[in-house]
């Protein structure tokens, strides 16, 4: 064994990880709650919640687009990094296509987020 | 192979009580793979594991191989698979394991150099490569007398200056198993160690062996490197906390001016 002193890229995907960890643990639960839960059982929740004026209205605030965009661009980057790792773990020892597939889709979701949501078009 | 009375390791046990030992042999010149050979080993409630394998090589079989030496725990020599978990077998004790057979094998994701002893250059060059002590910030003349240090200071490091090198973590970590070129929890502690310690300037030097794709984000926070060690190191919190300066050191070389380090 020689000792390879060549500087891992890994910090980026690493914090991007990191910070969609994070952020799922802080609101993933309530999310989970209020889409899957709330909203469709009426539980505590208006029954209007999640129409489209109100969703609309959250996405065309910027606080709202900057909200949804953490959250869609992050999960997706956690979720990546974890699927590749756990293959990983699991002695699938993932080549070059599975890295393209698993922080190549949270790349793409992160482009179709911002596109989205730019293309609402704020003043 | 007889000895001298005076020189075996172990007394002959008077409990009546005997417990089978399953311990996994390799010896490279007749057998073609590691295998267990059993062993009904008499005993007493205060025989640790490590005992038990001396009364094997006493009274049993003089050609069973292993390395111990202190049997306090403290020179961190007799690290082995018991029962498919990495511990000290002076550390374990078969009062514990009884009735149940004790499995005892070499320490997991390391080569057999013969029956219960590993092969472990690959520690000790890691080990070597971090410059496992004090680099001093300039030569101190010793007119000038020894480093102070508040015991704030101290704190800091001590937990991690506890490793006695017995590689149980290597043996735990999933991810050493898997890429043995990873440094790996007990080498990372280390350097954390020296790195934290206030009479310390080597940090610097020590950066590219924790940047590099070798180091430390191998590590996918298993812990369980922290849950074996018999000295109550928790490597597993190093390599985390410099997850995060590697991460910082990645970022911050873009903005530092140049000259400033790399």
């Amino acid at each position: 064994m020689s000792i390879n002193l060549k500087r891992s890229n890994a910090p980026v995907f690493w914090l991007l990880f990191g910070a969609g960890g994070m952020l799922s643990a802080l609101v993933g639960p309530v999310l989970v709650f209020i889409t899957g839960i709330g909203v469709p059982l009426g539980l505590l929740l208006p029954e209007n919640t999640l129409s489209y004026t109100h969703v609309h209205a959250l996405a065309h605030s910027w606080i709202g687009a900057l909200f949804l965009f953490a959250v869609v661009a992050l999960f997706f980057w956690h979720a990546g990094h974890r699927i590749y790792h756990s293959l990983h773990d699991l002695g699938l020892h993932p080549g070059a296509g599975a890295k393209l597939v698993c922080y190549g889709v949270p790349l793409l979701a992160t482009l179709i987020a911002v596109y989205a949501l730019a293309s609402m078009g704020y003043s | 192979m007889a000895r001298p009375e005076m020189q075996q390791d172990t007394e002959m046990p008077d409990s009546g009580k005997t417990i089978v030992m399953d311990v996994l042999r390799y010896r490279p010149e007749q057998d073609d793979r590691p295998v267990l050979q059993s062993y009904e080993v008499p005993f007493s409630d205060d025989m640790s594991v490590l005992q038990g394998l001396q009364y094997i090589k006493d009274y049993l079989d003089g050609s069973l191989s292993f390395r111990w030496s202190c049997r306090m725990a403290i020179c961190g020599s007799c690290g082995m698979m018991i029962n498919g978990r990495p511990q000290l077998a002076c550390k374990t004790f078969l009062r514990d394991i009884y009735p149940e057979h004790v499995r005892v094998e070499a320490l997991a994701h390391f080569p057999i150099e013969r029956d219960l002893v590993i092969v472990m250059d690959d520690f000790i060059e890691k080990l070597e490569s971090i410059k496992p002590y004090i680099i001093e910030k300039q030569p101190r003349p010793l007119a000038e007398g020894e480093y102070l240090q508040t015991p704030a200071e101290r704190d800091l490091y001590e937990q991690f200056s506890s490793c006695i090198n017995c590689m149980l973590c290597y043996a735990a970590c999933p991810q050493y198993g898997l890429n043995p070129k990873f440094l790996g929890p007990g080498i990372i502690a280390l350097l954390h160690r020296y790195n934290l310690d206030s009479r310390d300037a080597g940090a610097e030097q020590r950066k590219p062996l924790v940047n590099s794709e070798d180091g430390v984000y191998n590590c996918t926070a298993v812990g369980f490197c922290s849950e074996v060690c018999p000295k109550l190191v928790d490597p597993a919190n190093a390599v985390n906390v410099n997850k995060m300066e590697a991460a910082k050191d990645y970022f911050l070389r873009l903005v530092r001016p140049r000259g400033g380090g790399k």
